[in-house]
């Protein structure tokens, strides 16, 4: 460490913080880019043994390496660029796509202080994140100069722009009862075991979060963007090799963030359910693990949405939904029952 | 701390600053309409970045979430479903330019010459104070927008509302050849409006025997 | 808490007719087409209830409420009493016309009733922020109001001029008002007369922030050289709609150049009397000359609005009380003279047909004299003949105009007031000495011809006893304006 404070002299302290910071984003995307790829691999064990098949198990034991492969297979890929689409904005897309999906992890807390960058909005620079996503999503879409890219990228962005409110107001109902935007403030104030987490008080708002969630991620039963069965593969259609594994690699991730959000803001987060065990990063990861699996779950069980019973679903219930429990939130808080709601 | 006599803030202002600029520049000279559009995103984002420069982190992510996030991308939505002719929309520039050129041209230099530096300079305007580390701009925004700031705001939410009654006296109309369906109504279906069950007798044909023999020479056939 | 209920009183008739409006919408679902007269009903009584809580909670002197940013003085509340009732005759002029126009819906009676609340939060303003807000709630409603008729593509294009160079004139209003801002660090009118007395702020900025102003105002205005939209709206539009545009909110406008200019910017008067001055001699000259070329009626008025209004902005350049109040008794007695002759239009029109054209009012002493005659009373007031209103007014604008020393500015509105009578006297010429060019029957509900006939006279009457008007405007300028 010496030395190199004296090889960048005057310049060592922002040098300093540079490569701390460096080192700690490493540590977040790296085992979330592992989470990933194994989180592929637990979507098809765990709907293969949904639908009563064993899954891959071919690459590996248990097929653990069935990712690796993949990976390998998609690095080596051709990325193929056709010719009539636009062929920057046909590259800017899977790229615009990752970006927020990772970018939103800077402000996720996942202990007591353990968060590379506690900012007092938290709150909306995830959703602002999020919502930038979609851009990845149109321009892939837009660029492909394909029908069937153009038709599912129209579906989504849609979509997302749609659920996104009614994901907004869930978390409205959540920083009322937080009083604060900032993530770790916001699980603080579950403090106290089980009966004190959000989701019970917001129950509503949590469920419509959890949908919307769902349905932000353009995953099934919300998945009419990728529509295989009608649109071929959606947005994505064009692309291939890294590109494509980019895209694929952005859903996943948002998987994992709309997940790690649910667990911070309605479930506790770090925190332990019965006083006896202390709370502790894993109870965050057990959390995150279970959303996951529904994500899972649901995916084998429902049958995807018709495009209007998306749209109805989300402006004619979920926001309707959040409004009124919204105000029923601030009104109980003007009664001596204030105390359940916070 | 210093990077060629440059302070770090600088150095991040003129960087946005000029991204600002070009991205501003190309939303009005680029020919694809959907390139402008995405050009007029990137101006958003670093407008964005500019005022999380002034401690206004609340306005920068707002800007990004409502106009980067949610009205660029049903504008970006529009601008691709249509068939802009843009020579058309070109047509009258030459013509105008001699005019518009001079005109614009002066304002600007009026422009500089009042709001620059020598009337809204720092030494003129004095930057304000550093706020203490745990100063919440979202916080201290919504004090004053609920105190005194409270019936511009609330008026805020009347002119939302008229625009929504606006834009649905404009577009909704009911359509007698729209196929649309009631979720309400189909939930609402029982069994007895679909399905009807009718008792009857076993149809019994006169000519029994000669029937199946013909049906037994048909198995055989296949 | 004592605060906020002062506030909410102070602002009741303006919740009041909010509530209306959201209540007239929700009504609308529930009734069927035959009910439907019942949101007329509504929202006449939600004016009638406005009305009540304007005057009952009226006190000479002046309020501030909402921390400053709304004002309730004696001009506010003559100037929303003013807008009660000019809207209370819109909603009985058309009642008819929109009726057989398929526009006779809820939306229609909730976008009048915000762009009402809209003119009242402008004439009550206290704060830029505050008559921003107001002006683009109204703004919003009559662009929505001018496209409701959405099969009219004539309207749609209207609709689309409007809101284009609308969202323009606000964009300078509002860099106007930056500018102002920057200098004075205040949004607030009485503030930043305070800061503007002491002289502080730099002169160049301000002129600057005050042109962009001026400009923006004279575009909602529809003072010349901002006027282009004014003609295309007034034709587009639905009469109904036409009628609302030219009549109530100009006393709005008034208000809010009261409140930017005379108050908050008192100290520059030198500055935007210089201004005011252009756009009102070119208003005056281009109103009045364009208007004889026309063949339309409802675009000879919109050029008979723009030269109105140049006569109003004379009344406001003058920097006086007197100018002030006179052009106050202007922009009342046009409203009674637009109301009046929109209404004739109205009466004039029926299913499929719009009388808009001079060519229809061909004959009309022959159809019907007593409407012939209505509208003779109606024009010789927009001319400025005697005695009529339109006369009165006139005069003390240019009465006022004379005392601030603008001699050859007022000899030269005179004449183009003489140029000007042209056309409204053809306008005569036609209905009492051309031959009728359709004989049909001229059918209007009874309350409405009552009415109607009643506001064509008052023009008479008041333009002979002008006293009681003039009271009320000298009353509402003197108490409000220091």
């Amino acid at each position: 460490m010496e030395w190199l404070s004296n090889l960048f002299g005057s310049y060592w302290p922002a040098v300093e913080i540079t490569g701390w910071t460096l080192i700690k984003i490493i540590a977040i995307v790296a085992p979330l880019m592992g989470a990933v790829a194994y989180l592929t691999l637990a979507e098809r064990k765990v709907i293969g043994y949904m639908q009563v098949r064993i899954g891959p198990n071919r690459v590996g034991y248990f097929g653990l390496l069935q990712p690796l492969a993949d990976g390998i297979k998609l690095l080596f890929k051709e990325v193929i660029l056709p010719t009539a689409s636009n062929k920057a904005l046909f590259l800017l897309g899977p790229v615009l796509a990752i970006a927020p999906a990772f970018a939103a992890w800077a402000v996720v807390p996942f202990d007591l202080n353990m968060v590379l960058a506690d900012v007092d909005a938290g709150l909306l620079y995830i959703l602002a994140m999020t919502s930038v996503a979609v851009y990845g999503v149109i321009i892939a879409g837009w660029a492909s100069n394909s029908k069937y890219a153009f038709l599912g990228s129209l579906r989504s962005a849609a979509q997302i722009v749609s659920y996104e409110i009614a994901m907004g107001f869930a978390l409205v109902g959540v920083l009322m009862c937080a009083n604060s935007l900032n993530l770790g403030k916001i699980v603080l104030g579950q403090e106290g075991g089980f009966w004190h987490w959000y989701f019970i008080p917001l129950f509503p708002l949590f469920i419509v979060y959890f949908i919307s969630a769902v349905a932000e991620t353009n995953r099934a039963p919300f998945d009419v963007a990728e529509g295989e069965s009608e649109i071929v593969a959606g947005f994505h259609v064009e692309y291939s090799g890294m590109a494509f594994a980019v895209f694929f690699l952005a859903e996943y991730a948002n998987m994992i963030l709309v997940s790690m959000l649910a667990a911070l803001m309605f479930l506790g987060g770090w925190l332990s359910p019965v006083p006896f065990i202390p709370d502790s990063f894993l109870w965050l990861l057990a959390k995150v693990g279970f959303l996951l699996f529904l994500f899972l779950w649901f995916r084998a069980t429902f049958p995807r949405y018709r495009y209007d019973q998306i749209m109805r679903l989300g402006w004619k219930v979920f926001i309707p939904i959040t409004i009124v429990w919204i105000v029923f939130v601030g009104g109980m808080m003007q009664t001596p029952w204030a105390h359940l709601f916070h | 701390m210093t990077f060629f006599g440059l302070h770090f803030q600088d150095i991040v202002f003129y960087t946005l600053a000029t991204i600002l600029l070009i991205a501003g520049l190309r939303v009005i000279t680029t020919r694809n309409p959907v390139y402008a559009a995405l050009y007029l995103v990137l101006a958003f984002f670093t407008a964005a970045g500019i005022w999380l420069l002034l401690e206004a982190e609340f306005l920068a992510i707002a800007l990004v979430l409502v106009y980067v996030g949610a009205v660029m991308v049903l504008f970006l939505f529009v601008v691709m479903m249509l068939d802009i002719n843009l020579d058309k929309l070109r047509e009258g520039f030459w013509k105008a330019l001699p005019i518009a050129l001079p005109v614009g041209g002066l304002m600007a230099v009026e422009m500089v010459m009042i709001v620059g530096a020598r009337n809204f300079g720092a030494d003129v305007v004095p930057a304000p104070a550093a706020h203490p580390a745990d100063y919440s701009n979202t916080a201290e925004l919504g004090r004053v927008l609920y105190t005194d700031y409270l019936l511009p705001f609330e008026l805020a939410s009347v002119v939302l509302l008229v625009a929504i009654v606006a834009a649905i006296a404009l577009t909704l109309r009911d359509r007698k050849d729209s196929k649309s369906m009631d979720p309400a109504k189909q939930v609402l279906v029982k069994k007895a409006d679909r399905l009807r069950i009718v008792k009857m007798e076993a149809e019994v044909e006169k000519n029994d025997v000669v029937d199946t023999s013909a049906q037994a020479d048909d198995k055989g056939a296949k | 808490m004592e605060n906020i209920r002062y506030d909410l009183i102070t602002a009741l008739p303006e919740i009041i007719l909010l509530g209306m409006a959201m209540l007239v919408l929700i009504t609308d679902l529930f009734l069927k087409q035959s009910n439907r007269i019942a949101i007329y009903g509504l929202s006449q009584l939600g004016l009638l209830l406005a009305a009540y809580f304007t005057v009952t909670t009226h006190v000479p002197s002046v309020g501030y409420a909402f921390t400053g940013a709304f004002v309730d003085d004696a001009m506010s509340d003559v100037l929303k009493l003013m807008i009660y009732v000019g809207t209370s005759l819109i909603f009985v002029y058309t009642r008819q016309y929109i009726q057989l126009r398929n526009m006779f819906r809820g939306e229609f009676y909730a976008l009048v009733l915000f762009s009402v609340v809209g003119m009242m939060i402008m004439v009550s303003g206290q704060s830029m922020l505050t008559l921003y807000v107001g002006l683009e709630l109204l703004s919003l409603s009559l662009y929505a109001l001018v496209a409701l008729d959405r099969d009219n593509h004539f309207a749609t294009e209207a609709a689309m001029k409007y809101f284009v160079l609308g969202a323009l004139a606000s964009g300078m209003l509002l860099y106007g008002m930056s500018m102002i801002y920057g200098m004075t660090g205040s949004l607030n009118i009485s503030d930043i007369n305070h800061v503007l007395m002491n002289g502080s702020g730099i002169h160049a900025v301000l002129v600057l922030g005050l042109v962009f102003i001026v400009a923006g105002l004279a575009f909602k205005l529809g003072a010349v050289p901002f006027q282009m939209w004014v003609p295309d709206v007034y034709e587009g539009s639905p009469t109904a709609v036409t009628m609302l545009i030219s009549s109530v909110p100009k006393l709005a406008a008034f208000a809010f150049v009261i409140r930017l200019l005379a108050q908050s910017l008192q100290t520059m008067a030198i500055d935007w009397q210089q201004m005011l001055l252009i756009m009102a001699v070119l208003s005056i000259v281009l109103g009045n000359v364009t208007a004889i070329a026309q063949t339309n009626l409802k675009r000879m008025l919109a050029y008979s609005t723009i030269s109105h209004v140049g006569f109003v902005l004379l009344g406001l350049m003058s920097a006086s009380g007197n100018g002030y109040i006179s052009a106050l008794f202007y922009i009342a007695s046009y409203v009674v003279m637009t109301l009046a002759g929109f209404g004739i239009i109205l009466l004039l029109s029926r299913k499929g047909f719009e009388a808009q054209n001079l060519s229809d009012l061909k004959g009309l002493n022959q159809r019907s004299p007593w409407v012939a005659f209505l509208m003779l009373i109606v024009m010789f007031s927009m001319a400025g003949i005697p005695p009529t209103l339109g006369f009165y007014a006139k005069f003390a604008v240019l009465q006022a105009a004379l005392q601030a020393g603008f001699l050859w500015v007022v000899v030269f509105a005179v004449l183009m007031a003489v140029i000007g009578a042209f056309y409204y006297l053809r306008v005569i010429k036609l209905m009492y000495f051309d031959e009728p060019e359709d004989n049909s029957p001229i059918t209007a509900p009874f309350d409405m011809r009552v009415i109607l006939s009643m506001n064509a006279l008052a023009l008479l009457a008041i333009g002979i006893m002008p006293q009681g008007l003039m009271t009320i405007c000298f009353y509402a300028i003197s108490r409000s304006l220091s």
